[in-house]
């Protein structure tokens, strides 16, 4: 068997390095599965599929042995063996992690695995994905590709092809996500005709700077800091008197949100993060990452000061509809990872349970899609399908420059809509407004034009296709968040503020259409959870 | 806002011309990042201007370049800063400037591509898995975890900070002398797991980088790297630290650093300043104190330092001639300052480390309660750049 990555940046680039806290597990003695089971369901406000959440969370000690025989430094205790910090949401220490560095360290010893062995694993580094490949059986059969190095165009045939490009991020403006996070897989699953779940579901972070949008790790919080608005006040004892700042991010984000429309925030739209409570020591040792942040982004020494943070997009709950094996609607075509919706974070994601769900859920796509490739005989794409994206591309290239918008304009222009009208709080004016505004940018997508005509590294071109890939992504975010009338998890509508759960616990599904999306509903799974009210 | 001028060397590799410099006026907030104004140029005016990026937060390692000459990352470097230092350095030509152009370039010790775009793959990258780049640990993985001490992964956490940037070896001098250093990114890799108790081949590591001519010994002490890293890996100073576990495993060091370190800390302590007569013999024939009993290796090293010390006699830079008789450099008189200092290095053995010291300048904490201050503090780094 042959297996290739194709990444679209050097693998490391990739921005997994942005999980910063840990990754979640009841590795120890006292833990559970069942405790951490339940906190993941909760946080989902009930909107995960509990089969999922229970296979992640009984699979996630497993997986951090594993990671730790290949080389991860995880944080220790005193006696040498794996420690723990809080984390939002949860009810007990289970997060691992190493400083506030995790998903990098986490990604770099998987690529010195991949170094280790290159033999068995092609990579392709800086090849980028312009579509899926179909055969006349519907079934995926591999992916046409540009070497972004030299602009060829290169079909690979697969037998099993897994996505896992990431989330979609860059739709808003400001995110925490990387300039890569363009819902990629997302958008080419969706046009291959693949299902997509929960959509609406888009986490705001509550520890963003103002301004450009950066992370500042949960993990801050985990240590103890607390949230204070401009009077001082320690304003989560309203929200969630038990768990104050480690509510989970919905329900931190809202109060935050609260705090600055009803005039308690700062003048630059913030409430104030005190690390300064955290011992010195402690910050240096599990912190610094953050120092850095906000040393160099924010001019703030965060162990003198407290710094400004705002909620800010940050992760893509919803995604291409899987089961738990990775499988989508398409055979031949996986998915794992913020590309992927099992579902384990339904409405909401808790905190360290990202990585945990890309490990998980990555392994068991790989497992079954190897599988597959045993079990099939290879399909042979047809060339037209090659043809037709060397066509698109070379229209792309022809246009002529002053004959339509700039790529970058209608970016900007969809990442604000998308942050003013579906954000931490919704209504069915503004959704329908930002989804009027998404269709227009779909037709000036059309006309937009490119300055760079090369075929060596044309940045410009990879950019108007994925301008293509976030307009896919924002119009069924907004159909599907039109379509919740409820309020639940990530999804808060303020002429719907109630959760529903007779009419509304279930997922919205989506397909297609040369109309749009088409809606259809999917059963939410529950085995052992009912759902309940939920309270921090 | 305010507007700046930012000058970047550029280059169409399918345009059949060479490299050449263009301006673009970019408007934007100081605090905003010499990236923030590349991207402003590309999203206005050319798109063709390449350049990888992704983050923007100094942790994924794509946008590694020259500002201003100095080697490091575009989205950690703030346009208003890099503002001063251009003005700097145009001033120090001649008259007061404001708005001298922010010059920005390709990083060096590799191959340009298009634009700020490098080849990373056939220099960092080969370098990179030179060092063997993946834990080798004995035999089969415990049932558990492997229990080690915790300190033991906060050291190597510093390496493992590293974002594969590339900035250290754009920097590195040694390099651009010898294009086959392996360099400091790779070996502060190799640290990573020369410092990883779970590594089973420290003793082939260690040796495999110190014979090869291209290895530890290869580096010059420059601090470039240490200047240019944006996230505090300090690469340099893993190096030191893999010297030192060589000659703590016996490796014979070419420069007899180890000694030397060893040479250098007694003498000071001892005396509390330099005899530079008796370094050159302690760190060649140690403990042998006057009676010269030096290996063949060592007479060779000694004799080829006369050269040096008649051109330092020549050019007036060694005056006091008769300090070349060992042991005739005087102590400094009030030895008890340098006792404390070196009682307190003692009682502290800890490594210098950004993720149990904090950021320079800032004294741990236990220091300020003693009173002492930082530039007394940390022993190991004392002996490092003493060499």
């Amino acid at each position: 068997m042959s297996v290739g990555i194709i990444s679209k940046v050097h693998p490391v680039r990739s921005h997994s390095n942005a999980a910063q806290g840990g990754i979640n597990a009841a590795l120890n003695p006292g833990d559970s599965w069942e405790s951490h089971a339940f906190d993941t369901i909760k946080g989902s406000d009930y909107l995960s599929d509990q089969d999922a959440v229970e296979i992640m969370t009984r699979e996630a000690p497993e997986e951090i042995l594993h990671l730790e025989h290949l080389g991860v430094t995880f944080h220790r205790n005193e006696e040498g063996k794996l420690g723990t910090r809080a984390f939002g949401g949860a009810s007990a220490a289970r997060t691992y992690y190493v400083a506030d560095i995790t998903g990098q360290a986490i990604m770099h010893v998987l690529y010195e695995q991949l170094m280790k062995y290159s033999e068995q694993i092609a990579r392709y580094e800086e090849w980028f994905c312009s579509s899926l490949a179909m055969d006349e059986n519907g079934e995926c059969c591999g992916v046409v590709t540009r070497n972004v190095a030299d602009g060829t165009m290169e079909l690979f045939q697969a037998k099993s092809v897994i996505l896992c490009t990431g989330g979609n991020g860059q739709v808003w403006q400001p995110t925490t996500n990387a300039l890569i996070c363009t819902g990629d897989g997302i958008a080419m699953a969706y046009r291959a005709g693949a299902k997509l779940m929960d959509m609406e579901m888009i986490q705001y972070h509550p520890t963003t700077l103002a301004g450009k949008g950066f992370l500042i790790t949960e993990g801050a919080r985990g240590e103890g800091a607390h949230l204070l608005n401009a009077n001082g006040e320690r304003f989560m004892e309203k929200y969630a008197p038990n768990k104050m700042e480690l509510a989970s991010r919905d329900v931190v984000s809202r109060a935050e949100q609260t705090e600055i429309n009803e005039g308690r925030g700062f003048p630059d739209g913030t409430v104030a993060l005190d690390i300064t409570v955290v011992p010195k020591k402690r910050v240096h040792e599990a912190l610094r990452e953050i120092v850095l942040v906000g040393r160099d982004f924010a001019g703030v020494d965060i162990t003198r000061q407290p710094i400004h943070i705002k909620p800010g997009n940050h992760y893509t709950m919803g995604g291409v509809k899987t089961d738990v094996d990775g499988r989508t609607d398409i055979p031949g075509l996986y998915s794992a990872g913020e590309t992927a919706c099992v579902s384990v974070h339904g409405g909401n994601r808790l905190g360290a349970n990202s990585l945990l769900d890309t490990l998980i859920f990555g392994k068991r796509s790989g497992r079954d899609a190897a599988a597959r490739a045993k079990r099939i005989d290879a399909a042979r794409p047809s060339k037209k399908i090659l043809e037709d994206e060397e066509a698109m591309i070379a229209d792309v290239v022809s246009r002529e420059k002053g004959s339509g918008r700039r790529i970058s304009e209608i970016k900007r222009e969809l990442g604000q809509t998308m942050d003013g009208k579906v954000a931490v709080f919704r209504d069915e004016a503004g959704i329908t407004e930002a989804l009027e505004i998404v269709k227009r940018l779909e037709e000036e997508a059309k006309t937009a034009y490119i300055d760079d005509h090369g075929s060596v590294f044309n940045q410009d071109l990879l950019a108007a296709i994925e301008l293509g890939y976030m307009l896919d992504n924002a119009e069924c975010t907004c159909v599907a968040a039109l379509e919740r009338k409820e309020s639940r998890g990530a999804q808060y509508r303020t002429d719907f503020p109630e959760r529903n759960d007779e009419e509304w616990l279930k997922h919205i599904d989506l397909e297609r259409t040369d109309d749009g999306p088409e809606i259809s509903y999917s059963e939410v799974t529950i085995t052992q959870w009912e759902p309940q009210e939920r309270t921090y | 806002m305010a507007e700046y001028t930012i000058k970047v060397r550029r280059f169409q590799p399918e345009s059949g011309e060479g490299p050449y410099w263009e301006e673009f006026n970019v408007d934007l907030e100081p605090s905003l990042a010499v990236l923030d104004g590349l991207l402003q140029a590309k999203d206005n005016e050319d798109g063709s201007l390449a350049v990888r990026c992704s983050c923007r937060a100094a942790i994924c390692g794509s946008c590694g370049m020259k500002i201003n000459g100095q080697s490091g990352l575009g989205c950690k470097t703030q346009i208003g800063e890099a503002q001063e230092l251009a003005n700097k350095k145009m001033s120090a030509a001649g008259g007061k400037v404001e708005n001298a152009p922010i010059v920005i370039e390709p990083m060096g010790n590799m191959p340009v591509i298009k634009d700020l775009i490098t080849d990373m793959e056939s220099t960092h990258w080969a370098k990179i898995r030179r060092v063997t780049p993946w834990l080798l640990p004995h035999g089969e993985p415990p049932e558990r975890e492997y229990v080690v001490e915790p300190e033991s992964m906060i050291d190597i956490t510093q390496s493992m900070a590293c974002i594969q940037c590339g900035a250290c070896v754009s920097s590195c001098l040694s390099m651009e002398a010898d294009p086959d250093f392996i360099g400091p990114a790779a070996l502060a890799k190799a640290y990573r797991f020369v410092g990883d108790p779970r590594d089973a081949e420290t003793h082939e590591r260690l040796h495999d980088l110190a014979d090869d001519p291209h290895g530890i010994y290869d580096c010059t002490h420059c601090f470039s790297c240490i200047d240019a890293c944006p996230k505090g890996v300090a690469p340099m100073d893993q190096i030191m630290r893999l010297r030192r576990k060589a000659g703590e495993e016996g490796i014979e060091d070419p420069n007899s650093g180890h000694d030397h370190e060893i040479a250098f800390v007694k003498i000071i302590e001892k005396k509390g300043t330099l005899d530079e007569s008796l370094l050159l013999q302690e760190s060649f024939a140690p403990g042998v104190k006057g009676k010269l009993k030096p290996s063949k290796r060592a007479i060779r090293e000694m004799l080829g330092s006369i050269p040096t010390a008649i051109r330092g006699i020549k050019t007036g830079k060694m005056r006091s001639l008769h300090k070349l008789i060992p042991g005739v450099h005087p102590k400094l008189p009030d030895q008890d300052d340098v006792k404390a200092i070196f009682s307190h290095a003692e009682e502290h053995s800890e490594e210098f480390n950004l993720y149990i010291k904090g950021e320079e300048g800032e004294l741990a904490e236990d220091d300020v309660e003693k009173g002492i201050e930082r530039s007394t503090a940390p022993a190991g780094q004392e002996a490092d750049s003493g060499q």
